[in-house]
């Protein structure tokens, strides 16, 4: 198209792909050209159709219409193993791993090495370790891929992937539960592998790992191809334009006048409140109508934090009062009878329920705080249900349909949506934008907004700071499990935050700069 | 600080067990009383090693207790109606048997329908055919029969480890070598983790899953010859019910019945803690049989509590460790 960088020779050819799911047509026409040693982004809307194409392409559904090339040779994988042995590599949007095996296992599953037929355990060991090794990452390889955390889990699927990646690697929002740190390596890879020639798909939400990484971008919309340009031709603005097929209502990167609303009394106050080798004790105080924001590393004790604070994790030391009682906080069913409400960050393995419908989905826990003597009627149901599809622009507006059909950044506003619904006084928000586009972004940190101009008091972990600084009144720093620093009002800005999760030559200091 | 894994568990219930008999009954303890706990139970621990595999893998199989039935009917009528050669008959019924698995496991497949419901209708379908082919019990005479049961290895103290024992034991050997040293075994694991994820990762869950219930098919063929050389004859109505036996000794076992952890030599174990029950009641002589199933029933509620706290536990625990970075 434009000769501005070398367009290499064309490695992977979509042309006219087209699927639909019954009457929802999620591909139509699609052409898409992936050249050997580029990076190159696929970028669309929730639900626009990124995870359908890498699925029909690599043979996970039937496609409708429509043939793929690979170097020049059409293929039809029927499977994913098939498309493997075609050289193609893919790690899917649903990380695919198996928690009950081994890092190891989980790596060489279908190809470990053998000798008569038995599995050589050792060398398999061996060269997982080395594998991890080029992610930097130094773990047991013979500990379940379970015990460990979702980001180390993430780069597993990755590695795995990278391992077998002969000529295309797809990654499908692979950075979305990774550190900046961990990206930064993968990125890493990512360039080494195109220096050889193979040919990289990425899929994110995440603009900025656009720009730095990608040598090309698509992008999709309902469905549709709507262009293909090289990133250096193509401004932010107009990509958002692309995508969304509007202008973005707002800007979000700042402070606005809604922080001069009025702050509440404490709702909700945590002192000396810790846990032993889990994290260091802190003192927290939530006032009515307030975010808090929680920043920090992976691993820095945010989630740990609110764990604690939602009973998910039993507090060993300190006190929790709620409007001024005294509460013990021993189960998640103890927070939710006071109120708090918790959106986790591992929504996809714990939150949602597949088979369960949109609307079943967002009523769940409304019902359970409810109790199961006063049922909510199909029609109060159907009400909350469309409310929260409307509020947070949930598509298909479906209610009746399964969650798991949803794009994965659907089903995320959806669980969000489970906890909005019950209306808390205190709701904590593990990386509630995780997943989801820039149009529904915006979106949801308006919704933030509003929920607390009713009195909602908020904790919002999130690993992306100019988010934070956008909505926070009060900023808490984490560093190795403990709360090393707050920041308030005019203090809240990105650099000073960094500075606070960097300080003093600790193993903070990863954080890089931006 | 890691825990104690579910297999180690019923290792320690076994021999607490087994110590408890000892001191009730002083000559408890001898070669003879072990040996005869393989032997009694060679052919449910060899169902028993099959349905381990279906059931870590995510599935089930009803259908095992018939296929016995069926088996021993069969080999019985061939042998004793046909004049057919023993090996003959064995060589075609297991064929038989791996035909009836490899379908049952396409059908589960193929339609996506629950193993519970597909086994059940092999269940029906394996004990309607045994009764079809004959009512009453055929005793077999082929020298073969008695050559086997006169056959013993004879540890020092009185027991006799007999062949059929020792088929039992080479199974389960075979059985942990395949389940934890093969791919196919890793696949068995990973199944029961996810089917999805496992198809996903790039495994022919299809193949898998038929060579699996065929496995289970087999293994009950097998099972069902050795009940016939137990007994000496083949009989419509024998292994009532061993599917449920078999099941309750995987789950003793320390498998969990949802799939993905699990072990053969578990199995084993949760066979002879049925044994040794049985074998209690025998010593004692006032008891009914009945208590074997009673106290069955008891271990297995145990056994699933103990899972179901030990996975809490872990869920409570979450997957917390992080990843070590060393930049
Ligand atoms: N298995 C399925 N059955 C029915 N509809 C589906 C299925 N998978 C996806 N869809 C629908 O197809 C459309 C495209 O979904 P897809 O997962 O490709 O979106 P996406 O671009 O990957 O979005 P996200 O950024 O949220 O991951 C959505 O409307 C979705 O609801
Ligand atoms: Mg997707």
């Amino acid at each position: 198209m434009n000769a501005i960088s070398d367009p290499g020779p064309a490695l992977l050819e979509v042309r006219g792909l087209s699927k639909s799911f019954g009457t929802l047509r999620a591909l139509q026409e699609v052409d898409f050209t992936l050249r050997a040693g580029e990076i190159h982004a696929l970028l669309g809307e929730n639900g626009a159709g990124k995870s359908t194409l890498i699925k029909a392409v690599t043979g996970v559904f039937p496609r409708d219409a429509g043939i793929v090339r690979l170097g020049g040779v059409e293929v039809a994988p029927r499977s994913a193993k098939a498309a493997v042995d075609a050289g193609i590599a893919t790690v899917y949007q649903e990380v695919n791993l198996l928690l009950n095996l081994s890092v190891a296992q989980n790596l060489y599953l279908g190809r470990q090495p053998t000798r008569f037929g038995l599995v050589r355990e050792a060398e398999m060991r061996r060269c997982a370790a080395a594998l991890l090794a080029e992610f930097d990452l130094h773990i047991d390889v013979a500990e379940p891929l379970g015990n460990y955390s979702v980001a180390v889990q993430h780069i597993t699927a990755i590695a795995r992937a990278v391992d077998q990646s002969a000529q295309v690697l797809i990654l499908d929002e692979p950075t979305a539960s990774l550190d900046r740190h961990e990206v930064e390596i993968l990125f890493a890879v990512m360039r080494k592998l195109a220096q050889r020639g193979i040919g990289v798909i990425f899929v994110t939400h995440f603009l900025d790992q656009v720009y730095e990484i990608c040598d090309r971008i698509t992008v999709l919309r309902n469905g549709r191809l709507i262009g293909e340009r090289t990133t250096a031709e193509l401004p932010r603005i107009e990509l958002i334009r692309m995508m969304l097929g509007r202008e973005l209502a707002e800007t979000t990167s700042e402070r606005t006048a809604a922080h001069a609303r009025q702050v509440g009394e404490i709702c909700a106050r945590f002192e000396d409140y810790g846990k032993a080798g889990y994290v260091a004790p802190f003192n927290l105080a939530l006032r009515r109508g307030e975010v808090v924001g929680l920043a920090g590393l992976l691993g820095s004790g945010r989630t740990e934090t609110a764990r604690l604070v939602f009973g998910a994790e039993r507090a060993d030391s300190g006190s929790a009062t709620v409007d001024g009682k005294p509460v013990r906080l021993q189960s998640p069913r103890d927070a939710v009878a006071h109120g708090f409400g918790y959106c986790p960050e591992e929504r996809k393995t714990e939150g949602i329920i597949a088979d369960l419908t949109v609307r079943e989905n967002i009523v769940l826990a409304l019902q359970a705080k409810r109790g199961l003597a006063k049922p909510l009627s199909r029609s109060e149901q159907e009400g909350i249900a469309m409310r929260f599809i409307g509020l947070l622009d949930i598509r298909p507006p479906e209610p009746e349909r399964p969650i798991g059909l949803l794009s994965g950044g659907n089903q995320q506003k959806v669980l969000l949506a489970r906890w909005l619904a019950t209306a808390p006084r205190l709701l904590v928000l593990d990386e509630p934008t995780r997943g989801i586009d820039v149009g529904a972004h915006a979106e949801i940190i308006r919704l933030i907004r509003d929920l607390c101009d009713d009195g909602l008091a908020l904790l919002v972990i999130s690993s992306e700071l100019d988010e934070i600084v956008t909505y926070s009144d009060r900023v808490v720093v984490l560093r190795d499990r403990a709360h090393v620093d707050e920041l308030e009002g005019d203090a809240i800005d990105i650099s000073n935050i960094l500075a606070a999760i960097a300080v003093a030559g600790s193993a903070g200091a990863e954080a890089g700069q931006p | 600080m890691r825990r104690l894994p579910p297999v180690a568990i019923t290792a320690m219930v076994f021999v607490v067990g087994f110590a408890l008999c000892t001191v009730q009954f002083p000559n408890f303890a001898s070669t003879r009383v072990a040996a005869n706990l393989l032997t009694d139970n060679a052919f449910l621990g060899i169902v028993a090693a099959g349905m381990t595999f279906v059931i870590i893998s995510g599935g089930i199989d009803l259908s095992v207790g018939s296929v016995i039935g069926f088996t021993t009917v069969f080999v019985a009528l061939a042998i004793e109606r046909l004049g057919l050669p023993p090996l003959v008959a064995f060589a075609a019924i297991l064929l038989l048997c791996a035909a009836f698995g490899a379908a049952m496991g396409a059908v589960i497949h193929v339609f996506d329908m629950p193993p519970f419901i597909v086994t059940l209708a092999g269940m029906f379908l394996a004990r309607g055919a045994s009764f079809l082919m004959s009512t009453e019990s055929t005793p077999i005479s082929a020298p073969l029969y008695s050559t086997v049961s006169d056959f013993a290895v004879r540890p020092p103290g009185g027991g006799r480890l007999t062949a059929i024992a020792l088929i039992m034991l080479a199974v389960v050997a075979a059985g942990a070598v395949l389940l934890h040293f093969t791919r196919f075994g890793a696949n068995v694991y990973a199944l029961g983790g996810s089917r999805t994820t496992t198809a996903l990762m790039g495994i022919p869950v299809g193949s898998m899953t038929v060579r699996i219930y065929m496995l289970s098919s087999v293994l009950a063929g097998l099972a069902g010859i050795v009940f016939s050389f137990y007994t000496a004859a083949g009989y419509s109505l024998s292994a009532v019910g061993v599917e449920l036996d078999s099941i309750a000794a995987v789950v003793i076992g320390g498998t969990l019945l949802t799939g993905g952890q699990g072990s053969v030599v578990g199995t084993l174990l949760g066979v002879l803690i049925q044994g040794l029950i049985q074998t209690y009641i025998n010593f004692d002589g006032t008891l009914s049989s009945w208590w074997t199933k009673i106290v069955t029933g008891i271990l297995l509620f145990a056994f699933i509590a103990l899972q179901q706290a030990m996975l809490g536990i872990a869920r409570r625990a979450g997957p917390r460790k992080a990843g070590v970075h060393k930049s």
